[in-house]
């Protein structure tokens, strides 16, 4: 019995193999093709327009690379480069470390941990642009009764898109270390208790090394989500408040890269639209090398079972 | 075997109709829909409307017309202040807007490679007075106003006499300041205020940055004795002092604590409408609204302490030009200028685009019936100045008027000198900047 049952289930993925060897580029087809038109494409496109002039897409002229310059020559965008960057460095420990710790705490036995798990996890579920306004009017609900305004002070602004952001991102990745917690194998724990090791020591010595890849995971994540942010920011300060020079250039001070692109974008000098395509693309390079590198570094963290 | 092979086919077949169709859908989303009628060779409209309060009547005039004469019309508006976002894609699709908005030199500037030259075709032959038209400096006409608005300071007179006082008193600043100001403080006793809010969020804070703002632009030009034609590289900030009179009165004597400004949330219209305030500052555009509620409602000018300024009259100009994609095909671009004519002199149609707008500026079109565009009229005939819409020219503007929102976001809850300072450096200075990023 045991027998035929094995024969059967050995046979059928071999003449189903036949015939995915046959038609594999059927199915691989549509995954291709949305891939290089939503992704492939765009991106090249992308990179073609950092090159041009241009008032819509379709209507371009090739003029090099002036654009990089005067892109890397615009202070709003240098400024706009650190502000995330300290706001990325931020959010990773503001996000990162309680999501860990409530997910630690979830995977611990208690009652109803199903349920505060869902509830954790739904602010991620709202979209960042209603975020933006519900915590904007938190915030100055607030701050109203001390005279001043999350749009008044960079300070505020700072620390309101960070918990703004800690509140959506937490239960995303909470749930992501609790994935990982549950497969931390029992019976090394089991062991860690038997030679005598506390909490401490087991959760030090024996937990995060076996969750690194979870770790892993989520630092990449709200670094690039940090970089990235846009609606959050557009909607909670849209870059106020801004430092007036006497000469009337205005640094914004709480606007991020890509609020900072998207505003260069609808400018209305003629070259803007190609600076902007050429903030973006340095933003890419930017991402993805920042993304890259603190890949490595943790990899190297990580434990093989 | 042969089952498997037809199912797994059927099943590879659905997931690639499944992946065309979605990507069709996102293509169509903006717009697109209407947008390949023209193989007919009739052409098609396609007009990418920027008033939100026009969308409706639009709608309806676009099925009547597709009705009555057999050609695809397609109405799209763009959601307020997202008007060149949705132009730049939309103007990148292959079913193009055949019908846009040119609404300032800025536009001009930036769009007018966009527009056909609309000089001797058939909608401008309709007009009845060229002062609302846009040209570029070639000449060519790129936008041909379609309506025409004012603004100023919106009073309930009924409110003004419960308290006392009467609209006739007010003549200059002086005058408008003690009104304002007796209300304001006898504001628990008479159960209204001055001066609805005065938000700075993206949904209000144009009538100040824009609107108000006009005043310092328009006594500059009447100083220099002559209009703007163009954007000037500079401004002198000379009347600054007068947008300050304004600007406060308005801010210091309102429903809402200046503090509570920023990040907006106040509905100043309801406030108006509801009897809570007796000042409203904003436009002709309003009329249809206001006077549901306000039926005698009135408009006054921007009283600012400028001498000689009795003889004051209303903001009037208009953002409102058509222009007709030169990116179209001729078909199109007939069936376009057919379809504005229509608009303009159809009995029918031109009585409810006159219902919405207030006003056409077209030989065919019905009298207008705003109340407060009826009271620009009075003070034109009265012999008063009409304050013409310099701030049209406001250099780079969304990043002009944000410099300023900022500014005064800081002034509003601290008014100090040093905080006003500010608020002129980014009036003055900023345009003198944002002159310069433009045209760099």
């Amino acid at each position: 019995m045991a027998k035929k049952k094995y024969g059967r289930r050995n046979h059928q993925p071999t003449v189903l193999a036949g015939q995915i060897q046959k038609w594999w580029w059927l199915f691989l087809l549509p995954v291709v093709a949305a891939f290089a038109i939503g992704f492939g494409w765009p991106f090249f496109q992308g990179i073609w327009l950092s090159l041009c002039k241009f008032k819509t897409t379709s209507d371009a002229t090739f003029i090099g690379f002036s654009n990089y310059g005067r892109a890397l020559s615009d202070p709003s965008f240098v400024h706009s480069f650190w502000y995330s960057a300290l706001f990325a460095v931020t959010s990773l420990v503001f996000i990162n470390i309680p999501a860990f710790a409530v997910a630690y705490a979830l995977t611990q036995d208690i009652k109803g941990s199903n349920l505060y798990r869902t509830v954790f996890f739904m602010p991620n579920l709202i979209g960042g642009i209603v975020l933006g306004y519900i915590w904007s009017m938190i915030f100055d609900g607030i701050l109203s009764h001390y005279n001043t305004s999350i749009l008044l002070n960079s300070t505020y602004g700072f620390w309101g898109l960070i918990i703004l952001i800690c509140w959506q991102q937490i239960g995303y990745m909470m749930i992501i270390y609790i994935a990982g917690l549950q497969a931390v194998p029992g019976d090394m724990i089991e062991a860690a208790e038997i030679d005598g090791a506390n909490k401490w020591q087991t959760l030090f010595k024996i937990i995060i090394p076996n969750v690194m890849p979870s770790i892993t995971i989520c630092m990449f994540l709200s670094i690039t989500n940090g970089f990235k942010l846009f609606d959050q920011n557009l909607a909670l300060t849209g870059g106020q408040p801004f430092t007036m020079s006497p000469d009337g250039t205005t640094i914004k001070e709480t606007e991020m890269l890509a609020l900072n692109i998207y505003n260069t974008f609808y400018n209305s000098n003629a070259a803007s639209r190609g600076t902007a395509q050429a903030k973006a693309v340095i933003f890419f390079i930017l991402v993805a090398a920042l993304g890259l590198i603190q890949l490595k570094f943790t990899r190297d963290k990580e434990v093989q079972q | 075997m042969s089952f498997k092979k037809v199912f797994a086919s059927l099943l590879a077949a659905a997931m690639l109709v499944g992946c065309g169709s979605g990507s069709g859908s996102s293509t169509t989303d903006g717009a697109a829909a209407g947008g390949d009628t023209g193989a007919s060779g009739e052409g098609r409209v396609y007009f990418l409307n920027f008033k939100p309060e026009l969308d409706e009547t639009l709608q309806e005039l676009a099925k009547t017309y597709t009705e009555e004469k057999g050609v695809e019309v397609q109405v799209v508006t763009a959601a307020s202040g997202t008007y060149s976002q949705t132009l730049t894609a939309e103007m990148d699709k292959s079913a193009k807007p055949t019908l846009f908005v040119i609404g300032n030199q800025a536009g001009v500037a930036e769009w007018g490679d966009y527009a056909i030259d609309l000089k001797g075709t058939a909608i401008e032959q309709e007009l009845s007075t060229d002062a609302y038209n846009l040209y570029d400096e070639n000449g060519k006409l790129v936008s041909i106003g379609y309506c025409y608005e004012c603004y100023g300071i919106i009073v309930n007179p009924d409110l003004l006499e419960k308290a006392g006082h009467s609209l006739d008193e007010i003549k200059n600043f002086e005058t408008l300041k003690a009104v304002v100001e007796d209300i304001h403080a006898r504001a628990d006793e008479l159960g209204f205020d001055a001066f609805s809010s005065s938000d700075m969020d993206g949904s209000s804070s144009w009538r100040f940055t824009g609107h108000l703002a006009n005043l310092e632009y328009f006594y500059e030009e009447k100083a220099a004795g002559k209009q703007w034609t163009e954007c000037p590289a500079e401004i002198s900030g000379e009347f600054m002092g007068n947008y300050k009179n304004l600007y406060d009165l308005i801010i210091n004597n309102s429903l809402t604590d200046p503090k509570d400004l920023a990040t907006g949330g106040h509905d100043a219209e309801n406030e108006f409408k509801t009897g809570q305030a007796a000042f409203f500052v904003n436009g002709s555009w309003e009329y249809a609204a206001v006077s549901e509620s306000v039926p005698n409602a009135r408009m006054i000018p921007y009283y600012c302490g400028v001498e000689g300024e009795e003889k004051a009259g209303l903001n009037c100009g208009t953002e409102n030009c058509w222009a007709v994609n030169s990116k179209v095909s001729e078909a199109d671009q007939k069936a376009t200028i057919d379809f504005m004519v229509w608009l303009v002199s159809d009995p029918v149609a031109s009585a409810k685009m006159v219902e919405q707008l207030g006003v056409l500026p077209y030989k065919n079109a019905p009298e207008s019936a705003n109340g407060f565009l009826a009271d620009a009229a009075k003070y034109t005939d009265e012999g008063c100045y009409v304050m013409d819409w310099a701030t049209n020219y406001q250099p780079n503007v969304d990043e002009y008027r944000a410099g300023l929102v900022s500014a005064l976001n800081q002034y509003n809850a601290d008014q100090s000198d040093a905080n006003w300072a500010n608020v002129e450096t980014a009036f003055v200075q900023g345009w003198a900047t944002q002159y310069a990023a433009v045209n760099n």
